[in-house]
């Protein structure tokens, strides 16, 4: 696939009020320029600031095509290389598949022979591309997961990737359900500190982890309730909704559960919540912050009944204690509001001071430089967004 | 036999927007055309059909003007000067 930019326009958001708190901030960390990838449901769009406040926006790319999932793989920066854009694209009538740019999107590659492709005697067809995911010990390597619930590793940097079989085989899997998203693995957490072990979570079935580098698994959900089941306490069949890891402390998790906010400090062995002094416990998303301990941001909806903002004020909250207590976020947002964030419409940058950044089912982006004290709109009027990744690219 | 591309999947075929398929001795099904006209094409193959051979829910094929979902699916027989139409249905939002 060579795909140019179809159509590119810029849109500056001059958030005036952020100045006084952006001159606080580190000059050289603000001199590098962030890179925001926006997935919607109708293609992807690319901002870019040197500011974080002033932003770039070039798009669509791949119009027409679903986008969900995205990865800026910025591996190859540190040694002059350049960040490697990962795209997750699905067409309604012409199927998924993985397009790969080195420069910045202003051409595309994809795998001729395609880049994910089931085994033949699975039987299976990969529907959609959820995530894309570079591991932390092997510049190499690539993690994906895929509608069906499958894991799969590139050892090419995301050219070919290799259905990981002792997940696809686990004796769970004819119990695992889809959610209303579809039967996905949506979350893939390679551990940092050890590279065999990983962590993966999927709606419905919950968390399962391996640390045989991915030959063995054990479902790892013991304290996340699932409400809508016969048994609310079972081993798997959690609806688990997106699960971030600490930025300093690796054992240290967090889950945005449907319905249930939850934190473990024991890889994932054991989970405990930490939705008291929440508006609610519903929502899609949990971002951690990528280098300060015990910061993260969730995005609250009312309820599974009301896929809404609480109070219809669109708000994240924040939590500078691993979940002890928290901040409401809504400087900049909009209210009355009545939309909703899916669970990889949020990401943090990665910067000092991280920029939070989240789209919106009814295109709207917004960010924020100070790590969710003010927002301002990045974007408008885009399709739904369903995913946003933000780094540092220079 | 005649495989007629709509404009969308012609940067699959190096622009062309028919590809002409060698008849055989006789009948032959659409899957057989379909083998021997996307082989040397990966890329429109995936467009057309999934990993595991089938047809994408929303690309119609038609057969001589008959949709081939009435006619067999990818059993459906493709006689030699058949002219084989491949289109996005309607679907979206």
């Amino acid at each position: 696939m060579t795909e140019k930019s179809r159509k590119s326009q810029t849109s500056q958001t001059d958030q005036t009020s952020q100045t006084d708190q952006t001159d606080q901030a580190d000059q050289a960390d603000q001199a590098d320029q962030t890179l925001l990838a926006i997935g919607t449901r109708k293609g992807l769009w690319l901002a870019r600031s040197d500011d974080r406040s002033r932003w770039t926006l070039d798009g669509p790319h791949f119009l027409m095509s679903e986008i969900p999932s995205v990865c800026i793989d910025t591996r190859a920066v540190a040694s002059g290389g350049s960040p490697r854009l990962l795209v997750g694209v699905r067409s309604e009538h012409w199927g998924p598949t993985v397009a790969r740019s080195d420069d910045l999107g202003q051409s595309w590659n994809e795998t001729p022979e395609g880049a994910m492709r089931f085994p033949a005697d699975t039987g299976a067809a990969v529907e959609r591309v959820w995530q894309i995911t570079p591991d932390g010990h092997d510049d190499d390597v690539v993690w994906a997961s895929t509608e069906p619930q499958a894991l799969w590793r590139s050892d090419d940097r995301g050219e070919t990737f290799s259905l990981v079989r002792g997940l696809w085989e686990h004796p769970h899997r004819p119990d695992w359900g889809a959610g209303f998203g579809g039967a996905a693995i949506h979350t893939i957490l390679p551990d940092p500190a050890d590279a065999a072990g990983m962590l993966v979570a999927m709606s419905t079935g919950g968390v399962y982890r391996t640390e045989d580098g991915g030959t063995s698994w054990t479902a790892s959900n013991t304290g996340i309730k699932a409400p809508y089941q016969p048994d609310p306490w079972p081993e798997f069949g959690q609806c688990v909704h997106k699960v971030a890891r600490d930025g300093v402390n690796p054992t240290r998790l967090y889950a945005q559960n449907h319905h249930g906010v939850y934190r473990s400090d024991d890889n994932g062995g054991t989970w405990s919540s930490i939705a008291d002094g929440l508006p609610t416990d519903f929502g899609f998303t949990v971002v951690a912050h990528p280098s300060r301990a015990d910061t993260l941001w969730l995005v609250p909806i009312t309820a599974d009944r009301e896929r809404v903002p609480p109070g219809a004020q669109l708000q994240v909250q924040r939590s500078s204690d691993a979940g002890a207590t928290w901040v409401t976020c809504s400087d900049g947002l909009p209210s009355p509001s009545y939309t909703c964030v899916l669970r990889d419409a949020a990401a943090a940058d990665t910067h000092e001071q991280a920029g939070v950044y989240f789209g919106t089912r009814n295109g709207e982006v917004y960010g924020s430089a100070d790590e969710g004290g003010t927002f301002a709109p990045i974007a408008a009027q885009l399709p739904d967004v369903l995913c946003v990744r933000a780094a540092v690219i220079a | 036999m005649r495989i007629i591309l709509p404009g969308v999947l012609r940067e699959y075929a190096e622009g062309a927007g028919e590809l002409v398929v060698p008849a055989g001795d006789g009948e032959m099904s659409l899957r057989t055309v379909l083998d021997a006209a996307l082989l040397d094409r990966p890329r429109l193959a995936a467009r057309i059909r999934d990993e595991t051979g089938a047809l994408r829910r929303h690309v119609n094929v038609f057969v001589d003007g008959q949709d081939v979902r009435r006619l067999g699916g990818l059993d459906a027989a493709v006689e030699v000067h058949a002219v084989i139409h491949i289109l996005p249905s309607v679907a979206g939002g």
